[in-house]
């Protein structure tokens, strides 16, 4: 028989009995509507630490002081002081593939106006740490380059510390004086607010500084904490990191084979350190969704080893006429298919509505496609595995005795 | 039929052999004893022949029809269908073998449910890739217009009278254009007067050159066909030809008519 003639019967006979299709179904459809959530809210989730993390730049790297070893103990992460003017400048000079770079220093502390006081952070940064981290200005201005040649004792807030100072995060606080451990620091702008990010980190709690004024007033230190950078994109991050690892390995006099005193991060692979942890919640979540799928796998084979023992007289007919044991299996099998795959097409269409509603009212949601491709592909594997049985058992009837069958 | 081997046979006035059973025996095995259903059967039958099988249950007349349709094979002894041999066919070339050169006629009509009249007839070509959609709705068409039920095409096989439905197989056994009928019984679901217009039909079919096998238990029927073969305890008892064949449409006349018309 012809797959189009195939395809007829099985809608013909699908359609004659539709109520027990729609219940034989319907375990189907509750389980690629579960998969398709599951899969959304996982995606949904992913996408959203990715678009917090892009906030603050897809193409930042970050350059860390190594930790030492001293008589074969290692010490602490990131205590090395190896971090130098040098390297900030060599990395300007040299590293093509570096858009913007800014050597960052930071103190912590006590910051006070008139008779208000918070707790902040203070960053040492240049003027292109805000395009590095992405950040806007609401009111004033930056600081500038000639701020950080004089190490002029102005600052950028966010406004967290705004509001926290002055009582109101509209405060107009351009050329107000704050003091940050004591030393005072002239607003010249305030940052637009970044919000917490999916960590629950205020990323407005914060004031930022020329890195000079920092490391001369605040830390009196000579070497900075970490370099803030940028690539040129997202796709030559690796690239960047190799070029700016060869810079420092010369500029510290580094041999080959000796091990970086130093450590190159993108934000690539910070994202992909959360993603992973996604996807194993993710899997765990499909996994328990799928197990309902071979439920319903199980029904379906239920339903069609009744329709084929209902149907022996017709399949005795078919067999006089002249089909083939394998004409009647394909006709089972089509028609099992057929009963799973619209099963999965209304629960697809379920999912999708589900994850729709539940982005409405706020959960982050997105149906990946794949996930999709995969649920059709799923459920024609089920038709195929479990309407296997009850085809063959229809193709192995003796047309004698199906004809004559009361 | 290319993919069948073809061994002519013909007799003497030229007409060609469609059966040929040479000492076929079957048996079933039941338990620990053997079932001698047929015991050695022989007979030739010619193209264009209507021929009564007969015989009272167990008489082995079913398990004959089963050996003529192909849906079984003889334990020994050889079965020639339109010259082609089928004892050792397999279950696939039988149900091709019956695709192509057979057509059933069964008791119990045996439509598909819900199902329009000229669809009913459609099936055995579906099971023939050398139809397209469109010869295989002429082929249909033709033969229920063959049957009478030109304006029943698209009747549905629950809004049908026993005789419509019967029509209906009817044509649906003629529309692969058999080498030979086969009915099994083919009158004994019906009325009297239904009986006989399904004989007209028969007869019809026989003067048009059909081969024709109808099995049954009433012996009435013989009269009308060409040839009658009697079975007792899986033998042939009897091998006689009908020198004085009635007419069924006479007889169907000579009925009194039904009250309601």
């Amino acid at each position: 028989m012809s797959f189009t003639n195939l395809l007829r019967v099985a809608i013909t006979a699908i359609l004659s009995n539709k109520s027990r299709t729609l219940l034989s179904t319907l375990g189907i459809i509750i389980g690629v509507a579960a998969v398709i959530v599951m899969m959304a809210i996982g995606q949904g989730s992913k996408e959203n630490v990715r678009s917090e993390l892009s906030k603050m730049g897809t193409n930042l790297l970050t350059i860390r002081p190594g930790s030492d070893m001293r008589g074969g103990v290692r010490q602490d992460p990131s205590t090395q002081q190896t971090l130098k003017m040098d390297d900030y400048v060599s990395i300007r000079e040299k590293a093509h593939l570096i858009t913007h770079v800014s050597p960052e220093v930071t103190s912590s502390g006590q910051v006070i106006y008139g008779s208000n006081n918070t707790t902040s952070s203070m960053y040492g940064e240049s003027p292109e740490y805000m395009e590095i981290k992405l950040w806007k200005i609401e009111d004033g201005e930056c600081f500038t380059d000639e701020d950080v040649k004089k190490s002029a004792k102005v600052c950028v807030v966010g406004k967290t510390v705004v509001e926290e100072l002055f009582g109101d995060k509209n405060y107009d606080c351009i050329g107000k004086t704050v003091r940050f451990k004591s030393i005072p620091f002239r607003i010249v702008g305030v940052l637009k607010s970044k919000g917490y990010n999916s960590w629950g980190m205020d990323q407005d709690n914060v004031m930022i500084a020329p890195y000079t004024t920092v490391m001369k007033r605040l830390s009196a230190q000579t070497y900075f904490s970490s370099i803030q950078m940028s690539a040129i994109s997202e796709e030559l991050s690796d690239e960047a990191i190799e070029q700016v690892t060869a810079i420092l390995r010369e500029n510290h006099k580094i041999k080959e084979g000796q091990e970086d005193d130093f450590s190159v991060r993108s934000q690539q692979e910070i994202m992909e350190t959360m993603s992973s942890t996604m996807d194993t919640i993710t899997l765990i979540l499909v996994v328990a969704a799928a197990f309902s799928l071979l439920v319903a796998g199980i029904g379906i084979m239920n339903i069609m080893l009744v329709s084929v023992t209902e149907r022996t007289r017709e399949i005795g007919l078919r067999m006089s006429v002249g089909a083939r044991g394998r004409d009647i299996s394909r006709q089972f099998l089509i028609e099992s298919i057929m009963i799973s795959l619209s099963g999965g097409i209304i629960g697809v269409g379920l999912g999708y509505l589900a994850s729709w509603t539940a982005s409405a009212i706020g959960l982050p949601c997105s149906v990946p496609l794949w996930a999709v491709i995969l649920s059709f592909g799923v459920c024609a594997f089920i038709g195929l595995l479990f309407g296997y049985i009850p085809a063959r058992k229809a193709a192995r009837m003796d047309p004698i005795e199906a004809i004559r069958y009361e | 039929m290319s993919e069948f081997k073809q061994e002519p046979n013909f007799d003497a006035q030229g007409r060609k052999c469609v059966i040929e059973l040479r000492n076929v025996k079957r048996n079933f095995i039941v338990g620990s004893e053997t079932v001698h259903a047929l015991r050695g059967v022989s007979f030739k039958i010619y193209e264009g022949e209507f021929v009564t099988i007969m015989g009272t249950s167990g008489s082995g007349k079913s398990t004959l029809l089963n050996q003529l349709g192909c849906l079984d094979t003889p334990t020994s002894g050889e079965y020639y269908l339109d010259g082609v041999p089928v004892k050792d066919m397999k279950r696939s070339q039988r149900a091709i073998l019956r695709n192509r050169k057979i057509g059933f006629v069964f008791q119990n009509y045996n439509l598909l449910a819900k199902t329009t009249a000229v669809e009913n007839v459609e099936l055995p070509l579906m099971y023939n890739r050398n139809y397209s959609a469109k010869e295989r709705r002429r082929a249909a068409i033709e033969a229920l217009e063959a049957v009478g039920l030109g304006d029943r095409l698209m009747h549905k096989s629950n809004q049908m009278s026993g005789g419509q439905m019967q029509r209906v197989a009817i044509a649906r056994a003629l529309v692969n254009n058999p080498a030979v009928l086969l009915a099994d019984e083919a009158t004994g679901n019906l009325d009297t007067r239904t009986s006989f217009e399904m004989l007209v039909l028969f007869q019809k079919l026989h003067a048009q050159g059909r081969t024709i096998i109808f099995v049954t238990h009433n012996p009435e029927i013989a009269q009308y066909s060409s040839r009658n073969i009697m079975l007792r305890d899986g033998k042939i008892r009897e091998d006689v030809l009908n020198d004085n064949i009635l007419s069924a449409a006479e007889a169907l006349a000579a009925l009194p008519k039904p009250q309601d018309e």
